[in-house]
């Protein structure tokens, strides 16, 4: 490797060389461009800018705040608060309107069911499923069948203060424990479990003593079930004769639920969502195709 | 250093030989002379024309009733929504865009095939406005001889006034430029005001800022370095081109060899052969691109014309017949050095398949635009639960129809559902008519989205049966029809 002063210019380029030459090779002498470099140092300087403008270097416990003050969760805050108020026209409608109001206006109802959408995913679809279809135990919102009740006020009621989530407030009436109990008897509650199934229609054991089953079930269930099994609102008492079985229909299952008892417990909303929130739910769930005739 | 006298001798300069030259060549500014003629006037009224649609169409007015905008052309990008003159496109139908591309380069290849690049030469926006900018220059700093002059000089008052009032005039152009251009993407006498009085929006801003940028450097600065280095069409142009394509040529059969007036005139007294092309260069000193066209069609010439009006007025002035330059093709050049009739053959085999798919695009396009729905249905089946099993036993399906009303007006369908015989119907939050038809009724230019409910009557169905939903207007009867699954344990 040398130097050479004397300018030299590549013949085949036209360029003029560093005058290092390696095995002949030479090096040409094109600079960068200047817009390039100065672009590079607008980049530098940008950068410090920035570092003195905005949060950027981490220190031990904390990190520089910048001289603009800009904090990223104000930011999110800010572009919060501006969506509240971009929406804010149609939330004091849902607000001030009647469950029965919205329902009767189509843009109001979309509205509230795309809200009550979203909130059923963030604080329910944990039992009863993205789509509201339910599980064992926890009921299918989009039938017909309603343990307290398919209405708009019904089901708003049930959100509010839940299933048996309290005893001062909200449904109440549990299943009691005929076996564990010592209430009933192993055979009579297989012979109330086979009357049940006939009562929607299911096959029952070959010689099942049905007629006996009925007479417990007149002394024991009715109260609560109804006399045909028709249940009863006021009390969760599902209906026995359809063909929807909260926690299934095998007489197994049926004796589970007479031996142990039920009692599965829905919490209360009221002192965790907001009133409108309440009323997008109740909207929501009752739109998934369980609402009750008009 | 030990190993410098091997460098030094290894450096000595390498012979520069014709194999060696340099391999890029600096660009040579062009001062483009001002010519009259034919082409010139051509070129002056489809400047005129193509700029003024660009400038003022979007002041152009159509009344479309009251719940549309009143812009003839108006890309409506909030709203999603593209209007043009009759036509209104949604966002879903962005196929129109594409057969209009199409339609755009079949044309573009028909022209091509007829009279080479024609598109280039007259309607390529960086030629016409690139135009323009010249015109701007030789008004101000004077033709083509005072500007190379000007531009060897030093720098006096009047140069520096010159060049000020000339790039403030450049400036001016592309200003108006990019501010027409936002014009199409809002309504224009609105947005106007709004720029004047500084409240439009700051994309407004921006986009005219960039186009006023990209408008005064492409046709003040970079001019023919655009068609010659960056623009793809030329390439491709290359490649399309056939050897009946009309072409701005030299008729180097009339030409050669060349020579002043005199010694040609000598030359045919003797009765020797002369040629008509006296060397004057004219043609080199109008073209905008700097080529000099008796070398032959090449890659950076734009043919626009020029060099036929330049020629064309010298063979007039030394009483020589007109046409030395002209469009034609080498071909008949070479078919009249050797005797043979010339050919023009417009009508061939090419241009016959570009006009017959061009009419064919165009047919579909007019086609699929006349039966153009003005109602659209989309089923969606609900993916959980898949199906519902009732209390009595039925079975119900349930679903998401979106609907999309493109009339003007409001609009109220009914919904009917086949495929499953005796299904109720029932739409959430739907209204019930007195005959029990539910009614849905969708705002002007607008969609709706409904919850729909299926059940099947009485034993449960196959596992899945095929669905047709149909949206009926009751005004018009117009329909539209989507297909889904009714599905059961």
């Amino acid at each position: 490797m040398a130097h050479d002063t004397h300018e030299q210019i590549d013949a085949v380029t036209g360029v003029s060389t560093t005058g290092h030459s390696w095995d002949e090779i030479q090096e040409l002498n094109n600079p960068l461009p200047r817009w390039w470099l100065w672009s590079f140092y607008a980049t530098i300087v940008w950068a410090i800018a920035y570092c003195i403008a905005y949060p950027a270097w981490p220190l031990v416990s904390s990190y520089t705040t910048g001289v603009f003050g800009w904090h990223s969760r104000e930011a999110i805050v800010q572009d919060l608060d501006a969506l509240k108020a971009q929406r804010s026209g149609m939330t004091t409608k849902l607000a001030q309107a009647s469950l029965d109001e919205i329902r009767q206006d189509p843009e109001l109802f979309a509205f509230a069911r795309a809200q009550g959408k979203a909130a059923f995913g963030d604080n329910c679809a944990g039992c009863h499923g993205a789509g509201g279809a339910g599980a064992k135990g926890y009921p299918n919102l989009n039938d017909d069948d309603w343990l307290w009740g398919g209405s708009l006020q019904e089901i708003e009621q049930t959100i509010r203060f839940g299933a048996r989530a309290s005893l001062d407030k909200g449904h109440q009436g549990t299943m009691p424990a005929f076996g564990r109990d010592g209430m009933l008897k192993r055979q009579e509650l297989s012979q109330v479990s086979d009357f049940v199934r006939s009562l929607s229609g299911l096959p029952v054991e070959k010689g099942a003593n049905i007629a006996g089953g009925a007479k417990i079930f007149a002394d024991n269930c009715a109260a609560c079930h109804g006399d045909k099994g028709q249940g009863n609102r006021e009390l969760g008492a599902p209906n026995l004769s359809d063909q929807i079985w909260l926690y299934g229909s095998d007489k197994v299952v049926i004796m589970d639920g007479l031996w142990n008892g039920r009692g599965s417990v829905m919490p209360a909303w009221n002192d965790r969502l907001d009133d409108t929130t309440i009323k997008a739910l109740t909207l929501y769930v009752n739109s998934l195709g369980g609402a009750q005739p008009h | 250093m030990a190993d410098a006298p091997l460098a030094k001798s290894l450096a000595a300069p390498a012979p520069a030989s014709a194999e060696e030259a340099p391999l890029y060549v600096p660009r040579k500014q062009i001062y483009p002379q001002a010519v009259k003629g034919r082409f010139r006037t051509i070129k002056w009224v489809v400047l005129a024309i193509a700029l003024g649609i660009y400038y003022f169409l979007p002041f152009i007015r159509w009344d479309r009733g009251p719940n549309a905008p009143d812009q003839a052309i108006l890309v409506d990008l909030a709203n999603g929504r593209f209007y043009f003159f009759f036509i209104e496109i949604w966002p879903q139908e962005v196929y129109y865009l594409t057969g209009l591309l199409v339609l755009a380069s079949l044309v573009l290849f028909l022209m091509n095939a007829v009279a080479g690049r024609v598109w280039c030469g007259y309607l390529c926006p960086q030629t016409v406005w690139t135009d323009l900018f010249y015109a701007v220059e030789r008004l101000i700093e004077g033709d083509r001889r005072e500007r190379m002059k000007k531009a060897k000089e030093k720098w006096t008052l009047e140069i520096l006034a010159q060049k000020v009032l000339k790039h403030s005039i450049w400036i001016l152009i592309a200003w108006w430029t990019g501010g027409a251009w936002v014009l199409y993407f809002a309504d224009a006498p609105t947005l106007v005001k709004e720029l004047a009085t500084f409240q439009a929006p700051a994309m407004a801003y921006i986009w005219i800022g960039i186009l006023t940028f990209t408008t005064y450097t492409l046709a003040g600065f970079m001019r023919e370095q655009v068609c010659t280095y960056m623009c793809p069409w030329p390439r491709i142009q290359a490649a399309l081109t056939d050897e009946y394509a009309l072409n701005v040529t030299y008729r180097y059969d009339r030409g050669e060899p060349r020579g002043s007036v005199k010694k040609a005139e000598v030359l045919r007294k003797q009765g020797l052969p002369a040629g008509d092309c006296v060397d004057c260069v004219q043609c080199v000193a109008v073209c905008p691109t700097g080529v000099d066209i008796r070398k032959g069609l090449q890659l950076d010439c734009i043919q626009c014309g020029l060099c036929i009006d330049a020629c064309d007025s010298v063979m007039t002035k030394i009483g020589r017949p007109t046409g030395l330059i002209a469009y034609d093709t080498d071909m008949n050049v070479q078919a009249r050095i050797e005797g043979k009739p010339e050919v023009r053959r417009i009508v061939r085999p090419r241009t016959i398949l570009y006009a017959g798919l061009i009419a064919l695009v165009g047919i579909v396009m007019i086609a699929a635009l006349a039966m153009r729905q003005n109602i659209d249905l989309n089923v969606m089946h609900d993916r959980n639960p898949i199906f519902v099993r009732l209390s009595d036993g039925s079975i119900r399906n349930a679903y998401t129809i979106r609907m999309a009303n493109k009339h003007l007006e409001e609009r109220r369908y009914t919904l009917n559902v086949e495929g499953l015989d005796g299904a109720r119907l029932d739409i959430v939050g739907g209204r019930i008519d007195q005959d029990g038809q539910p009614i849905l009724s969708v705002g002007p230019d607008q969609t709706l989205e409904m919850r729909v409910l299926v059940t099947a009557a009485g034993d449960a169905p196959a596992s899945s049966t095929d669905l047709r939903f149909i949206l009926t207007d009751l005004a018009s009867g117009e329909t539209a029809r989507a297909r889904d699954h009714f599905k059961a344990p």
